[in-house]
């Protein structure tokens, strides 16, 4: 009787939530289904995406890796009991072809040389892409690596880029030698006469003296030979690093305040930027030689490589713009406080920073020229575009669409989502850096 | 500075590149490789196969020619050209020849100053339609859709027959042959119009080629042939005569497998002085004497070349037509070797 | 004082030129200027040099020569007896057409899947992440390419429409018919239409102008001034007495009643397009090319123009709206006067830069068949003239006017929110 009262001694254990509001259950809840909008929303996309993966995977799953032309194909969907006119993919065009897609014209015992050039490109952006993570001594590389990137593509003796690159060796000493004595605007105009004297009529007589002694040579390939994704990164590449420097100087151009030098630079700039690319490849491929002396002939590759740097330039100067107006002012104060001149400042203080904010706009330079390098198949270059028309012009594949398309548009977006990541990764950390 | 450095750098490429120099067969010779320009992809005619190496019957000329000028068919770089740029290019110097399905036409001719040196293919503009419409005449197309392929004289054709038949139609200019094709099997056009080596080599192709039939209307005349630059004759007459060889070679019988033979002499007069036993024709032409007998090696006179690439046993089974020769009633008639 | 601490006046020597930091900058320009003009002058005389070799004189004469070809879709009357011009001009205005149309699209789109990238629902965001990658990574040109061939392949052609158990059928009560070759709509009619006025005569830039329109827009913009001025009548009442009028109803009468009453009097009529012999006649037709061209820039476009209205919407701080809030506001007016004011600002400018990139990416309508300017002028006129450097001049001067044209919009539209920034 005494001992009715209950009196808890311990704590009970807290419940589980209810099974709707924790795990996979309350995700679902709280992400896909928390409102009849929300609800209607999701089950409309799921059903979506399952008509498209289930259309998708039909079409693309489907024995014909091996098959030599379309019409094996066809007889392949025949026996698998399928009819009609996309009844499956054709995936022996790949099997067969994917080699020209990738490489193009390359020789096939020479395209270890490509795979090694992007391979070291990719040494050669480390220093400046992860620096942290890499020693500090490889940025010589770096420096190197424009006149080694050319000779591996290119083939043909190694002194011819030794010969090019020696040209900015014999500048810099001139330009340092002068500097001192008179003053640094004449070092300069001096050293470009020379370096242009050199490179215009010594140089070639240098590397062909020095080849004929020391023959250092790859097998030359000519850029016709050119194609497929590797002309792609090529144009991006060369027009990438090309606009860099003009990128700079048009930056610097259209900053400063001498009137006729900003004015040259703005209207470039902005002539660049307001026509559409393909008018400029129309350039390269019909005018370029017209604009050059009688008898100069660059194949159209040297003239794509031309007018997209150009054309990358002007958007490079706008890239490098918006680092320089990021920089605050207090920097340039600093500068001149320090007594330093503008070419110092530029290079001591202003240009280090400026460029590193810039990283990420040049990054997304870079895609946006990797991507419109598709527009050189309307001139008639074997980009992977253009190549479809090429391989559907062989009796055996002509009438396929999907297959090529779909495996280009994918090799695109595995490199240019690759490279917006990084973009990414590196604005955050940029912007973690500076705060 | 770097944009002075840039230059610097072009005009160093440039005079690697080369000077063009007073003749063109000079220049291929220094050179030692002749630039051809060809279409990017035309069945048949040009194509680049899963090596790389072209193949076609258009590509058949300029090995011909190569291996007449320098003894090799494979010292040849083949220039791939759109309708847009292949004049350019040829004007420009980037290439020595052009044999890309090429129309001549007067003002190609006189007003682009180009010099067409023969005709290796007699063309002519056609239309090709599904049986199923029941169409049995081009004058039957009132208010068709028709597919058309740009940067050609065939819009200008369909524009003047349609014009003076006073019919209306539909233009869809396409840029390539694969996607005027898809295009049209689809059934986004009702006609598909070309030239009619191109609707049948198109059709070969296609799933049912019985399903389609090609009208009888034959709009214009398209002689197609390799030209070269105005003005430079010599070269004119290398081309010129290294087409006339393959073609003379199978009016005289030369083939491929008794061309050996026949170059160590034989009765016919003709013969010896084509294939350099005789006389000094090659030497006129400023090249070695057996020049077409190199020339022939490659892939034989006209209509093995005919044969091999768009001949009636391949899968685009063209007829020889009006490129018969002369003698069957054809159009083929090589001037005289003399 | 400050006579002491100036240096003696010196005479200008020559030497100054380099050493004085205030005439170095004149040597710069003057240098800058002499190696622009050389390599101006070294250009025009390579020209020159080369195209005497052609024997080709630079000249714009064949612009007044007949095209010889015909165009499919035409804003203006032409036919291929018309000059090079014309067809220049009809260009032109395709590819104002389809840069006009698919700034609207895009704009539209953008912003739905930009709010869409946000929302709560995961696999929404998710999607959308999806959408935005594929389209930005993947080349515009092969998007075009991809989506002419899909509306190809999988619309039916105009002869499934055919036969007495049609494989296709029209849609919306049989007044659309969407097929491979495009899409035909019905069109506007009227029975007592008011006729057309005719300009330039004969001239290559003639064109007409539907009365029926004017008289439309006329009577449009009459009654939404009409509403204006009824909504800043709302906006004073509410000033002075505090209660905001009810104007809704009125305002869209206002706004209907009159434009209604109009296409009344005009015998206003729909016509249907109909299956004649190979196609559909009448109707409006919005060709393939066109509708694939639209497509691909607007899908692509959006794609950027997406993360531009996302990174805009999150640059607005928490604070703003909580702020407006707690003034009272309502959320509506939150986002009228106080969020979309300065998202707007973030937003507006690279949004015009797209515009401007979409209406540069239209030039690739050559790859669909679409006739634009880089179709007739730099594609057909340049192959039959063989006038290269004229063609693609006067083209890259157009497009350039375009772009000029947009960018100082840019600028004007940046200056003026300047001002909203205190």
């Amino acid at each position: 009787m005494s001992d009715i009262s209950f009196v808890r001694r311990e704590m009970l254990p807290p419940k589980d939530p209810p099974a709707s509001e924790v795990g996979v259950v309350g995700w679902i809840r709280a992400n896909l289904f928390s409102g009849w909008l929300n609800s209607v929303l999701t089950i409309a996309s799921l059903y979506f995406i399952i008509r498209v993966l289930m259309g998708l995977l039909g079409w693309a799953v489907v024995p014909t890796w091996s098959a030599t032309s379309l019409t094996e194909c066809r007889s392949i969907f025949e026996e698998l009991g399928r009819h009609g006119h996309n009844a499956g993919a054709c995936w022996g065009v790949i099997s067969e072809r994917w080699n020209q897609l990738l490489f193009g014209f390359y020789p096939r015992e020479l395209q270890w040389r490509p795979v090694l050039d992007f391979l070291l490109l990719g040494v050669a952006l480390a220093p400046v892409l992860f620096s942290d993570k890499v020693p500090a001594k490889l940025i010589y590389f770096t420096a190197i690596y424009p006149f080694v990137m050319p000779w591996l593509l290119w083939g043909g003796t190694i002194w011819t880029p030794v010969a090019v690159a020696l040209g900015f060796v014999i500048a810099y000493a001139i330009f340092k030698m002068l500097a001192e004595k008179t003053s640094e605007l004449i070092a300069m105009i001096a050293s470009v006469v020379v370096a242009l004297v050199w490179w215009l009529f010594l140089a070639s007589l240098f590397s062909s003296a020095l080849a004929a002694v020391i023959p250092l040579a790859l097998e030359p390939v000519e850029s016709r030979q050119f194609g497929g994704f590797m002309l792609s990164i090529t144009i991006g590449v060369v027009a990438i690093g090309l606009s860099l420097p003009i990128g700079i100087v048009l930056a610097l151009g259209r900053q400063s305040d001498l009137l006729i030098v900003k004015t040259l630079c703005v209207g470039f700039i902005e002539f660049i930027r307001g026509v559409p690319l393909i008018t400029l490849l129309f350039v390269a491929s019909t005018l370029l030689n017209i604009f050059m002396p009688p008898g100069t002939n660059f194949d159209i590759i040297m003239r794509v490589f031309i007018m997209v740097t150009l054309f990358a330039s002007a958007y490079m100067a706008e890239v490098i713009r918006g680092g320089l107006a990021a920089l605050p002012k207090g920097q340039y104060e600093g500068a001149d406080s320090l007594g330093l001149n503008y070419w110092q400042a530029q290079r001591l203080i202003i240009m280090p920073q400026a460029l590193k904010i810039s990283i990420p706009g040049i990054v997304s330079t870079f895609i946006g020229v990797f991507k419109d390098t598709t527009l050189v198949s309307v001139i008639g270059l074997f980009d992977p575009l253009n190549l479809t028309n090429a391989i559907r012009a062989d009796a055996d594949w002509n009438g396929l669409v999907w297959e090529l398309y779909g495996f280009i548009a994918l090799l695109f977006f595995v490199f240019c989502f690759g490279m917006s990541r990084y973009s990414m990764y590196l604005e955050r950390k940029l912007q973690t850096g500076h705060r | 500075m770097n944009t002075s450095v840039f230059f610097g750098a072009l005009t160093v490429a440039g005079l690697a590149a080369g000077a063009a120099a007073a003749g063109t067969l000079d220049d291929v010779k220094a050179r030692d490789k002749l630039n051809c320009g060809v279409t990017t992809g035309l069945v048949g005619f040009a194509a680049p196969n899963a090596n790389g190496e072209w193949e076609g019957f258009d590509v058949a000329v300029c090995r011909a020619v190569a291996a007449a000028v320098l003894g090799d068919s494979s010292k040849i770089e083949f220039v791939p050209t759109t309708g847009k740029t292949r004049f350019t290019a040829l004007a420009s110097g980037e290439i020595d020849m052009l044999a890309r399905n090429t129309t001549w036409t007067f003002s190609r001719d006189v007003d682009l100053k180009f010099e067409f040196v023969g005709v290796n293919y007699y063309d002519g503009q056609g239309f090709m339609v599904p049986k199923e419409l029941g169409v049995s005449s081009a004058k039957e197309l009132d208010g068709a859709t028709v597919c058309i392929q740009t940067g050609t004289t065939t819009e200008l054709n369909l524009a003047d027959f349609f014009r003076s038949n006073n019919i209306s139609y539909e233009p869809v200019p396409i840029e390539t042959n694969a996607e005027a094709q898809q295009q049209y099997l689809a059934g986004a056009c009702d006609v598909y119009t070309t030239d009619a080596s191109g609707l049948a080599a198109t059709r070969a192709t296609f799933d049912d080629p019985t399903a389609h039939a090609i009208l009888p209307e034959i709009i214009s005349k398209e002689p197609l042939g390799p030209l070269v630059r105005h003005g430079d004759h010599e070269w004119g007459d290398v081309v010129r005569w290294t087409l006339n060889a393959m073609v003379a070679a199978e009016e005289l019988g030369v083939t491929s497998a008794n061309l050996s033979e026949m170059a160590s002499g034989t009765d016919n007069p003709e013969i010896n002085r084509l294939l350099g036993t005789e006389g000094n024709l090659g030497e006129m032409l400023g090249l070695d004497a057996d020049w077409a007998a190199k020339a022939l090696s490659v892939g034989g006179n006209y209509g093995e070349v005919f044969a091999k690439n768009i001949g009636e046993d391949t899968p685009i089974g063209l007829a020889r037509g009006l490129n018969a020769q002369w003698t069957d009633g054809g159009l083929l008639y090589a001037p005289p070797f003399r | 004082m400050s006579i002491l601490t100036d240096p003696p006046k010196e005479s200008f020597r020559p030497s100054m030129l380099i050493y004085d930091t205030r005439y170095r900058s004149m040597t710069i320009q003057v240098i800058a200027l002499i190696g622009f003009l050389i390599l101006v002058g070294w250009l025009i005389s390579n020209t020159a040099q080369n195209l005497a070799e052609l024997g080709k004189e630079p000249s714009f004469g064949f612009l007044s020569e007949p095209a010889g070809y015909d165009i499919n879709q035409r804003l203006l009357d032409y036919d291929n007896q018309n000059s090079h011009f014309r067809a220049a001009l009809i260009g032109l205005l395709n590819t104002l057409l389809v840069a006009f149309l698919g700034c609207i699209t895009a704009t539209i789109l953008g912003v739905i899947i930009g709010v869409l990238r946000l929302s709560s629902n995961w696999l929404i965001a998710r999607l959308m992440t999806i959408y935005v990658e594929m389209f930005r990574n993947v080349p515009v040109l092969l998007w075009i390419v991809f989506i002419m061939a899909i509306l190809i392949e999988s619309l039916p052609a105009p002869r499934d429409f055919r036969g007495d158990t049609p494989e296709a059928t029209m849609n919306v009560f049989d007044s659309v018919a969407v097929t491979n070759r495009g899409v035909y709509v019905p069109e506007p009619l009227f029975h007592n239409s008011l006729g057309n006025i005719h300009l330039f005569g004969d001239a290559a830039v003639r064109f007409d102008i539907s009365l029926d329109l004017v008289a439309f827009l006329i009577v449009l913009g009459g009654s939404l001034f009409a509403s204006t001025k009824i909504r800043i009548w709302a906006d004073k009442t509410q000033e002075a007495t505090g209660l905001r009028p009810t104007t809704w109803h009125m305002r869209s009468a206002v706004v209907i009643l009159p434009s209604l009453l109009l296409l009344v009097l005009l015998g206003f009529h729909l016509g249907y397009p109909a299956l004649k012999g190979f196609n559909f006649q009448g109707g409006i037709h919005m060709r393939n090319s066109l509708i694939a061209l639209w497509l691909a820039l607007s899908l692509y476009t959006a794609a950027f123009i997406a993360e531009i209205v996302r990174a805009g919407i999150l640059a607005i701080s928490k604070g703003q709206t909580e702020a407006a809030s707690a003034l009272g506001l309502r959320p509506k007016r939150i986002m009228n006067l106080v969020v979309l004011p300065q998202a707007l600002r973030v937003i507006i400018p690279p949004l015009i830069s797209n515009y401007l990139n979409l209406t540069k990416n239209s030039s690739l309508a050559i790859a669909v068949g679409y006739m634009d300017l880089t179709g007739t002028l730099m594609g057909i006129t340049m192959n039959q003239t063989g006038r290269e450097l004229e063609t693609v001049m006067l083209g890259m001067l157009v497009y350039l006017t375009i772009s000029l044209v947009i960018s100082g919009f840019m600028n004007w539209y940046n200056n003026r929110v300047k001002l909203v920034e205190r």
